[in-house]
């Protein structure tokens, strides 16, 4: 088999969806449907880059006389909301996997409740960061600049898993309904984009928000 | 807590003018009738005409996207009816204030600057050229529709919901006094309570999140869904324009949503972001705003220039000169749009290096912009020239753009920007820029591809009037605001002290009235030419010698705009189709067609936006609520939805194009110099050489 015809014979089968030709969505329907999504991530992306630098700006000298990151942050919290997250993602990936190789309903309805209740996990533990922060730690979004610009970068990125999570509950409804027919499999395959991607953002979030701001 | 929020009576604009009588008043309580009129006339128009079930079947609900784009087009039209009266209004006010109030009160006055430039921007600008782009682009490409149909309705139906908006803020309390861009802190919850500057945060919200959709969905058409044979380097370039403009959007509308999620949060919550004190920062804001502000101006110019060059080659008769060299051009100047949005803000406390470096930026931009220019010159040297409205609207362009240019190098210098920073110099600038550089490419689109969309030609007679008073108006309403920004003359000033200044803004008032003498006579045209229609018809659908694919299906386009997808080999491609004798040839064989079916998920979703853009203005908490839940609860619902599309018959299809195809063959063939004669067919000669 040449290269070529090797890419080929991938595209028809649809990278990450099916590992044999003609079991999967008919490639040119799905190519730009997936191909949107990935548009649609980038410009969510930019979302983020521009909260990111608002945070950045705000981080030197948008804290008034409110407590700073070195008063409020330690790793712990923020460690196990990490693990919590990858751990999600990992079942998100796991699920993908059932999908492509196994073509398992009960397997794959199995790695989404994983991944759900992972998602939950962190959603819980961050809103009850947000509130010993606004309560016990007198540091609610109106106390400066910087923390406004705090609760914004992280509530939007919570505001993304939760959403996601009903997107998820939604897509296991459907799986429940109809099984693996192809507008689920892309619809699946769309939510892990989506879901590694607010992992990625979490990533810049630890680094940028808490790794630094423990240092500063 | 009430039942409606913060919404009493006294803020109905007519009981206001009730209790308060005094003429500005009684002009905004007209301006508020003139919305519930127009509103309750199209309504009975509707009915009269017993066309409901076509509007709702045919246009309301429909998926398709030349439908679409001409809701688009409607919903500019009619925000460019209300911001060109607020401007008229606004320069009478002007005229009549020299040493003396006249007769708009301050804050109507700087209500009307605000709408004025919120409404030209995001609710006549932006759905004009996305209208266009959404009729025009996917015929080029010899695609049968766009790559998310049902998106595509859902960004119509968000900007029609921010329109709604801006509409009921004419009855129900007042709009934002702090301008298009809303600088805080003045549009902070300190000074400015009320409810003006929610209206634009929720009007400029909706707008700017269907302006990403459309931008992820023009962009996804053009790279997947092109005619077989139909490279990049073989689209028309308007295509190319189109191209640029959605990567600008994708990329540039999110620091808008982010900034105007900021003020939110800001007024409603009392977030601290662009305060004074606590930390805040307004820098913040301006850098945001412009971060999408100024690629925002290339999204706006971008299709003009499509526009322009689909003009001068159509009717010049030539291939485009500088192909290449207009694409490069093209996304060299997307890619420099995103480096100089500091330009916008020279003065506001940055270091003379940074300010340099964007200047230099912002001159650079001159560059690719003069290549564009002498390209569409060297398009018409020597070519078969036939001065139709389009042509005529387009040469006036190219003279007026030039000067326009030329000021923004003036501008983009810090030093000289110091001294006419917020002038009207920059407000002669601007309008010189994007009243040539977007508005005539627009009316000339219209031009061109009115008998595309409907199957005859406007009039030419009334489209040269209008061109006529466009130009005038245009001349005689800015020249004389460069003499008077560079003699000192602030920008949004509603009476002047310095009695020199009345000539001029005598002549603005005039060019104002000549500029709503254009769009009156532009509707005009379209009257008369819905009139004519008989002796204007061009049913071949090629009325202008066209290049393009579109102009070799039929007119109005069928809904999956090709019987058969063309096969594309150049540039050019039905002019080399005509050229090898191949037009109107049937194919061999049909097939089935799959098209979307008609939903009304979009509309509601963009009527649910505006209820809750509405509730959250009016702090109606249950109604934005329960309309942001129907909201999701809509799209939810619809991933339920499996039978999305039906099926056309190949036989079907068959039918359709033999009938057509038999009766352009039955035309006779128009020579070009008859193109705007009754002579017209909409059947080119053929047989000269491209």
């Amino acid at each position: 088999m040449t290269a070529s015809a090797h890419t080929r014979a991938d595209e028809r089968a649809h990278i990450g969806l099916t590992q044999r030709e003609g079991e999967g969505p008919d490639p040119d329907e799905a190519a730009p449907i997936i191909f949107g999504f990935w548009v649609f991530l980038m410009a969510d992306l930019v979302l983020f880059a521009v909260l990111f630098s608002v945070y950045a700006a705000m981080v030197n000298g948008g804290q008034g006389t409110a407590p700073g990151p070195a008063d409020l942050f330690d790793l712990k919290i923020p460690f196990v909301e990490t693990l919590i997250l990858l751990a999600s993602s990992l079942a998100c990936g796991k699920a993908s996997l059932a999908l492509k190789w196994r073509h398992d309903r009960g397997r794959l309805l199995a790695w989404m409740g994983l991944t759900f209740l992972l998602g939950a996990g962190f959603l819980v533990l961050e809103l009850r960061d947000f509130i010993q922060l606004a309560t016990e730690k007198n540091a609610p979004p109106q106390a400066s600049g910087w923390l406004s610009s705090y609760w914004l970068l992280l509530g939007t990125h919570g505001l993304h898993v939760a959403a996601g999570m009903i997107w998820l509950a939604v897509i296991a409804a459907q799986v429940v309904l109809w099984g693996l027919v192809h507008e689920v499999k892309l619809r699946i395959m769309r939510f892990a984009l989506f879901w590694h991607m607010l992992d990625i953002v979490w990533i810049a979030i630890i680094t940028v928000v808490y790794l630094f701001g423990v240092q500063s | 807590m009430s039942l409606l929020g913060i919404l009493g009576w006294s803020d109905i604009i007519f009981v206001k003018a009730w209790q308060n009588p005094s003429i500005s008043e009684a002009i905004a309580a007209g301006a508020g009738g003139a919305a519930v009129l127009g509103a309750l006339g199209a309504a009975v128009l509707v009915t009269w005409l017993g066309a409901w079930r076509t509007l709702w079947t045919g246009w309301l609900t429909s998926l398709d996207h030349k439908k679409i784009g001409i809701m688009y087009i409607v919903l500019a039209l009619v925000m460019i009816a209300r911001a060109l009266i607020e401007a008229v209004l606004m320069r009478v006010q002007q005229a009549a204030a020299v040493g003396d109030p006249g007769f708009l009160s301050a804050d109507h006055y700087n209500q009307l600057f605000t709408t004025h430039g919120t409404i030209m921007i995001f609710f006549m600008a932006m759905p004009f050229l996305t209208g266009v782009i959404n009729y025009v682009m996917p015929l080029q490409i010899g695609s049968r529709d766009m790559s998310f149909p049902m998106m595509n309705a859902v960004s119509l139906w968000l900007t029609v919901g921010g329109a709604i908006l801006m509409m009921a803020s004419l009855i129900f309390g007042s709009f934002s006094t702090g301008g298009w861009s809303a600088y805080p802190p003045y549009t902070g919850a300190s000074f400015s309570p009320g409810v003006g500057v929610d209206y634009w945060i929720w009007a400029v919200t909706l707008a700017s999140v269907g302006s990403t959709l459309t931008g992820i969905n023009i962009a996804v058409t053009i790279y997947k869904r092109r005619a077989p044979g139909m490279t990049l380097f073989h689209m028309p370039l308007f295509c190319w324009t189109a191209l640029a403009v959605s990567i600008l959007m994708i990329f540039a509308m999110s620091p808008l949503t982010v900034a105007t999620a900021m003020l939110a949060l800001d007024r409603y919550a009392e977030f601290k972001f662009f305060t004074n004190g606590d930390g805040g920062n307004m820098m913040i804001y301006a850098n945001l705003f412009w971060l999408f502000g100024h690629p925002e101006v290339y999204i706006l110019i971008l299709p003009a220039f499509g526009v322009y060059s689909e003009v001068f080659t159509t009717f010049s008769g030539k291939t485009l000169y500088g192909y290449r060299s207009l694409v490069l051009a093209t996304m060299c100047i997307a890619v420099l749009s995103f480096t100089v949005w500091l330009h916008h803000f020279f003065t506001m406390g940055q270091s003379a290096e940074i300010n340099a470096a964007f200047g230099i930026a912002t001159m650079l931009i001159g560059i690719p912009t003069g290549v564009k220019v002498y390209d569409w010159l060297l398009t018409m040297v020597r070519g078969r020239i036939v001065a139709s409205t389009a042509l005529i609207f387009s040469s006036v362009f190219l003279v007026t753009f030039v000067v326009g240019g030329v000021t923004g190098i003036i501008l983009a210098n810090p030093d000289v920007d110091y001294q006419v920073h917020n002038s009207l110099f920059l407000v002669a600038h601007f309008h010189n820029m994007l009243i040539p550089g977007l508005l005539f490419g627009m009316i000339a689109a219209v031009q061109v591809w009115f008998p595309k969309a409907f199957g005859f030609r406007l009039d030419e007679r009334w489209g040269r009037i209008s061109a006529l008073l466009w130009t005038a108006g245009f001349y005689l309403a800015f020249m004389p605001l460069y003499a008077m920004g560079l003699g000192g003359a602030m920008r949004r000033m509603r009476s002047w002290a310095d009695p020199d200044w009345w000539p001029w803004l005598l002549a603005a008032e005039i060019g104002a009235f000549l500029l709503l003498g254009g769009l009156a006579t532009l509707l005009m045209q379209f009257w008369v030419s819905v009139r004519n229609r008989r002796a204007l018809a061009v049913p071949g659908g090629d009325p202008w010698d066209g290049r393009t694919l579109e102009w070799g299906t039929s007119s109005p386009p069928p809904e999956y705009n090709f019987a058969v997808v063309p096969q594309v080999d150049s540039r050019d491609a039905f002019t080399a189709v005509k050229a090898a004798g191949r037009a109107y040839s049937a194919p061999e064989t049909y097939e089935d067609i799959e098209m979307p079916k008609a939903t009304m998920v979009p509309l509601a979703i963009g009527l649910l936006a505006a209820a809750c853009g509405f509730g959250l203005t009016w702090h109606i908490w249950w109604l934005a609520l329960l309309a942001f839940i129907g909201i999701w609860g809509a799209v939810i619902l619809r991933s339920f939805q499996r039978e999305t599309s039906r099926v056309i018959p190949a036989a079907e299809v068959a039918r359709q194009h033999e009938a057509w195809l038999e009766m352009v063959r039955g035309l006779p063939q128009t020579p070009r110099r008859a193109g705007l004669t009754p002579a017209n067919s909409g059947r080119a000669e053929q047989g000269e050489p491209a």
